[in-house]
């Protein structure tokens, strides 16, 4: 078992409610949840292992795998519509080669849709990591790509 | 001498359009020219279309550049803007810029006026009064304080607030809890995320008297994973707060205890629903629970909690401080108070605005919007997020009153406002609604997890034109049975937009207007 899991364990299993907190330090740590370390989260939390899978496959946020090395998130919501975001998700597949909920071949970029990040006002908005870019459009979007190696 | 104050927001809308850097450029120009300023990285005044607004202090007050590039700023030094001087970009005193004047700012009244972090701002600008007030009173008190100022649930339900804490207050229990619902999913909101970001100390102050209010030790916000400048802050509030005595173990120095933590949520929307959103906070996956018992009787780990959005929380503070009375005087019917409506979408001026209930849509289209940002004309309107109705032109006189809405078929909720011009298809956000609504569903009630993806397919084939007269009558039954049979509103207002949409729209879908059909 990798150490980093364990100590994380440690330190939130006496947490109440402690899975989400936990699952998030894991996925802070190493960029996503191994499915190796289900048995030993839910036996020092003392649930079933069925629980723990549930909650990891539930929420959007968590990952079984690692992602690419950046995740880029296109928002789809209302408001990112109604100023073009769906020219700017496809123009995003065309460029990087990949699909939704796909990375890039290089495995420099994985492309997710999100349901707004709180941009409504400056739309269409993508986050790279956790920086945000709003008042975007398909100009812009080919050079924070082009940055991130993540064209094809 | 003292040193000429820049104002440069830190709100997460402002640094999504380079706010940083406008910071970095602004410090390294200055420097190179000797010029003695101090910048402060201030919340934003929600004129989104403004950013990266800079502000810089002069004795007439603020004055306002925008929006500002980091290219812009060796040629705002130039002209003379550490001294208030004209410039393309400038828009003279911010004050009296028309789209913040206009505004009733109760709630945001220190919105881009403060650093968001700094408890001496806090102070200076109004904060703690609510709190000491509260102090001063007994739980009754404070929960007639809230009754009287007839404010409701502004994350969308409008459930009278006073009469949930009253609720949790006579719940007999050893342990209560506070939750802030800070899972603010629906695309055209922003007011939670821009409080958190830029005032978190109203917010903890809210949240405190609320635990005072009905004996609650311990209070939890629960704050979705797609915020993360506002998990940050939030954080560093409640640190700041702690250290200064105004939460812990000792609160101002009296007995009170209140305990808080930031919860991140995980990209659920459906834990904006309060009972999924306890189940998420517990470590389980974020399933409805049904109702009764309700949250205040048996809430967070089975015990009575209070559950309030960010603005409802927010609010708490100016009715303590001013009292109950002064707050109802602004509104109108039922709606009492003020709502930060939130102009998102395709509209050019979009932002914040603070007002009193029973102004009307076109007002905020138009009068403070300035219309379209693409310049067509507005063709649809989504009033209350992914859940409201899409309000048609004939209806944006209607003034923005709960029950004035209610009456048509379409809800006020948050206020979040999504505007679409004449090139979206209603048609194709109907189809949306229900292709969320599939995506987001917690899947425990039937209705909502099997309706909205046969909602798709119907939608489907009515566009297509397949045995179009049925597929409508099917879609309108499929929605009834949604509205009457889903365990929440994920699957019970759904059929909202949807309903709207073909309602006043049926051009989009290809059908006739049916004249019975009343939203």
């Amino acid at each position: 078992m990798n150490e980093k899991i364990q100590q994380i364990i440690s330190k939130h299993r006496s947490v109440k409610g402690a899975l989400l907190p936990l699952l998030h330090a894991i996925q802070d740590e190493i960029g996503y949840i191994p499915p190796n370390s289900v048995d030993d989260i839910a036996k020092n939390l003392n649930l079933s292992r069925a629980e723990v899978h549930g909650v990891i496959t539930y929420y959007h946020f968590f990952r079984q795998e690692a992602p690419g090395k950046n995740v880029v998130q296109v928002c789809k919501a209302e408001a990112c519509q109604a100023c073009g975001a769906e020219e700017l998700m496809n123009f995003a597949e065309n460029i990087l080669g990949c699909k939704e909920h796909e990375t890039t071949a290089n495995g420099q970029v994985t492309l997710e849709p999100v349901y707004c990040l709180g941009m409504c006002a400056s739309s269409p908005a993508i986050q790279v990591g956790e920086q945000i870019h709003a008042r975007m459009n398909t100009d812009k979007l080919k050079k924070v790509l082009e940055k991130i190696g993540g064209t094809k | 001498m003292t040193s000429t104050k820049v104002y440069i927001p830190r709100d997460s809308a402002a640094l999504a359009v380079g706010a940083d850097e406008v910071a970095a450029t602004f410090a390294a120009e200055a420097k190179s020219r000797g010029l003695d300023i101090q910048i402060i990285r201030n919340s934003s005044r929600g004129m989104f279309w403004l950013e990266t607004l800079v502000e810089v202090q002069t004795s007439k007050g603020r004055v306002a550049y925008g929006p500002v590039e980091s290219t812009d700023v060796a040629g705002l030094l130039d002209a003379g803007c550490l001294t208030g001087a004209k410039h393309a970009l400038g828009h003279g005193l911010t004050d009296e810029i028309p789209y913040l004047a206009k505004q009733e700012r109760l709630t945001f009244s220190r919105m881009g006026i403060t650093d968001p972090v700094s408890l001496a701002d806090y102070e200076a600008h109004g904060g703690w009064a609510g709190l000491k007030n509260a102090l001063k009173l007994d739980g009754a008190g404070i929960v007639n304080e809230v009754l009287d100022s007839g404010l409701r649930g502004r994350g969308g339900a409008a459930f009278p607030a006073g009469i949930k804490w009253r609720t949790v207050m006579q719940a007999q229990s050893a342990q209560k809890y506070v939750v802030c619902n800070a899972d603010e999913g629906d695309s055209g909101t922003f007011s939670d995320r821009m409080t958190m970001e830029g005032d978190p100390y109203m917010l903890i102050e809210g949240m405190t008297i609320a635990g005072i209010a009905v004996g609650a030790t311990e209070g939890y916000i629960y704050i979705r994973s797609e915020y993360p400048h506002a998990i940050t802050t939030m954080n560093q509030a409640i640190e700041n707060a702690n250290t200064a005595g105004f939460l812990g173990d000792s609160i101002c120095g009296t007995s009170h205890k209140f305990h808080l933590q930031v919860r991140k949520a995980a990209g659920a929307y459906v834990c904006g629903e309060e009972t999924a959103m306890l189940e998420s906070i517990e470590g389980k996956r974020g399933v409805v629970r049904a109702k009764p018992p309700l949250p205040a009787i048996e809430g967070l780990f089975g015990q009575p909690t209070v559950i309030n959005n960010v603005i409802t929380l927010a609010s708490i503070p100016i009715i303590l401080a001013k009292g109950g009375a002064f707050y109802k005087n602004y509104g109108v019917g039922r709606s009492q108070g003020t709502l930060p409506f939130q102009l998102a979408g395709n509209i050019k001026h979009g932002g914040l605005v603070e007002k009193a209930f029973g102004l009307t849509l076109r007002e905020l289209l138009y009068d403070f919007g300035g219309g379209s940002r693409s310049g067509r004309p507005i063709k649809a309107v989504q009033v209350g997020g992914p859940l409201g109705a899409y309000v048609p032109e004939s209806q944006w006189d209607i003034p923005l009153d709960y029950e004035a809405y209610a009456a048509v078929g379409a809800v006020v909720g948050h206020g979040g406002i999504v505007v679409h011009d004449d090139s979206a298809n209603m048609a194709k956000l109907a189809r949306y609604a229900m292709e969320f609504c599939a995506l987001e569903s917690c899947g425990k009630c039937t209705p909502c997890r099997i309706g909205s993806t046969r909602g798709v397919e119907v939608i489907d084939r009515i566009t297509k034109s397949v045995n179009k007269e049925q597929n409508v009558h099917l879609l309108r039954d499929l929605c009834s049975t949604m509205v009457n049979g889903s365990l929440c509103a994920m699957g019970g207002m759904t059929p909202f937009p949807v309903l709207s949409a073909l309602n006043h729209y049926p051009e989009d879908f290809g059908v006739e207007k049916d004249q019975k059909a009343t939203a």
